[in-house]
This record gives C-alpha cells, structure tokens and sequence, in this order.
C-alpha cells in the first residue's frame, strides 16, 4: 500500500526505524526468560517491523524482503516446530510437551525445560510473525496505489 | 498506591473514547483508538500486569493501526454517522 | 432520543461504579485468590507454580514458566487459532480478489 502523496521522507524514516525494531523483537523472544516477554509479543514486533516497510515503500519495495508466497510456509515452521517438540518428547517416553524427555545429552532435566521452552517460543514468535504479515497482503488490493 | 498517576490517565482515556466515537473522519478516529489502547496498556502496568501490557502496547497500538488504516484507504475516509 | 440514549449510558455508568465499590482492594495479600487454600477448603493450584517455577524450569519469569511449561497445550491451541485465522483470511480475501481481476 501506498499513499497518493509520495514522499521519500517516510520511505527514509522508515528504513532507519525498521531494523531496531526487528532486533527488539529478537531480544524480546529470545530474553523472555528474564524480562516480560515472549513469543506472542516479539512475533508481533517482527510483523511490525516487517509491516512498517510494506506500508511506506509500496508493493515493488516489499517485494526485496520477505515476499508473499514465503509467509504461509513460515507460519507452518512455526506451529510444526512447537508441534515437534511436543511429539519428540512423547516418542521419548514421556507425556505430550514434556520438556524433560527431550533427547539433548548432557543436561539435567530443568534445563532441558528451560531449552524446550526456548524453541516452542521461536516457533511461537515465526507463526505470529508470519500470519500477521499474511493477513496485511490479503487485504491490500494488487495496485501500488490503494 | 499512584492514584493521581492513574486518575489523569482516566481522564485521557475517557476524552480519547469520545472523541473517537464523534468524530467525521475515520483517520483521526482510528489513531485516537491506538491512544486509547497505549493508555490502555499504561493502566495495566501502572496495575502490575507488565506482560498484558506489554501485549496491549504491541498489538492493540501497533498490528490492529496498520490493519485499520489500511482498512480506511480501501473504503470511504468520511463517516456518514 | 439523543437525550435518551446518554442517560442509559450515564445511567449504566453509575451502576457499574456502584458494583466496583464492593470488589477487593488491589493488591492486598489477605484476598481470597492470593491465599493458600480457597474456600471449600482446597489448595490454591497456583501457590505450587509460585514456590516451584524457578525451582522446575530455571526461569525466574514466572509468566513464562506457566504459559510454556505447565500450560503449554493451552499456549498451543491458541497458536492453533492464530493459524486458522490466517488461513481463513487467506481464502475468503484472495478469492474476492480474483473474481474481481476476472471481471475487469
């Protein structure tokens, strides 16, 4: 989507602001074993930053970052990730997510509930990521100008 | 415990509600939503919910802006209410 | 009508802050959901979560103890309905679009 009145001054606020983002929506997910935060909140600052570019650059922009047809498989390596931990962990011998079972050698069975939830979060964070940014390119018709 | 703190954002968050529901034009009322959902998440915070309101500040004033104003590009920016 | 219409409000208004008046204060250690044992007698499940998640899952947030660990199938179904959601938007707007770029 872009607007009638085309200014580069938007595009270049953008640019600038966009990757910080992005980066505080990594910390977000992958610190949110000690600050607040989590999966559903940095997925969504990810969306933000990706959705800041589309909003001011136009269709031809967005296509150099993540394009169209690459959301769907994201969000499906999202919810299949937490969905395989969880089976990993049942084929092991215990219940449906239970971290404890989980086959990484070398570790005590807290931390293996400390590493599980590190990966579900990861998946957590690329499935909203990816659906947020699906829904926006549904909505917006084809034209550069809506 | 802050009840000056928490009695100011009331009051703003009291103005921007009506100012949203009155007013013609559709833009303006679409970013004094995302005002009242940041003093929103200020009052959950302000509460001792930092989670919810870091959730609230993220999607409430950050996805459901862009998806609305996207929404009021598409369709008529005037309100016939 | 006008009138009317903002004293049903108003009037709305006064009995929710009437109802607000008997709830408990916030953040008072003796109310009943921060005791141990309820009412009826039972303990409190989430006085277990508060003693032992750092204990469980070295993780001093504790929200995320109870979102990833102990409910974690919770945090899956709703992840579930998130991907519906984009599914559904998927066909119901994509298939307008095209039917759209047809009759042009």
């Amino acid at each position: 989507m872009r607007s009638k009145f085309d200014s580069p001054i938007v595009l270049l606020g953008s640019r600038l602001l966009a990757p910080y983002i992005m980066l505080f929506g990594w910390y977000v997910i992958i610190h949110g074993h000690y600050s607040p935060g989590g999966g559903f909140q940095g997925g969504a600052l990810l969306a933000a930053s990706v959705l800041l570019i589309r909003i001011s650059g136009g269709r031809v922009i967005s296509r150099l970052q993540i394009q169209e047809f690459a959301t769907t498989p994201l969000a499906i390596v999202g919810v299949v990730l937490y969905f395989g931990t969880g089976l990993v962990a049942m084929i092991m011998g215990g219940n449906f997510l239970d971290y404890a079972y989980l086959p990484i050698p070398g570790m005590e069975a807290d931390w293996l509930r400390y590493t599980g939830m590190l990966i579900i979060e990861v998946g957590i964070g690329l499935a909203v990521m990816a659906i947020l940014i699906m829904i926006y390119d549904n909505m917006v018709k084809g034209e550069d100008h809506a | 415990m802050y009840w000056e703190l928490e009695l100011i954002i009331f009051v703003f968050l009291i103005l921007s509600a009506i100012v949203a529901l009155e007013v013609k034009d559709l833009l303006v009322a679409v970013v004094m939503m995302t005002i009242f959902s940041f003093l929103v998440a200020l009052l959950f915070v302000a509460m001792g919910a930092i989670d919810v309101g870091f959730t609230e500040a993220v999607i409430g004033a950050g996805v459901t802006g862009i998806l609305f104003v996207v929404v009021v590009y598409q369709t008529s920016r005037k309100s016939n209410d | 009508m006008k009138a009317l219409k903002i004293s049903i409000l108003v009037l709305f208004a006064a009995v929710l802050i009437y109802a607000s008046a008997d709830l408990p204060m916030r953040g008072d250690p003796d109310n009943l959901m921060h005791a141990e044992e309820s009412i009826t007698g039972t303990t409190v499940k989430g006085s277990y979560f508060i003693q032992n998640a750092y204990r469980d899952a070295r993780t001093p947030n504790m929200v995320t103890v109870v979102l990833g660990d102990y409910r974690s199938i919770d945090t899956f179904g709703e992840q579930v309905v998130i991907y519906t959601a984009g599914l559904i938007t998927l066909l119901v707007l994509r298939v307008t679009r095209n039917r759209r770029n047809d009759e042009e």
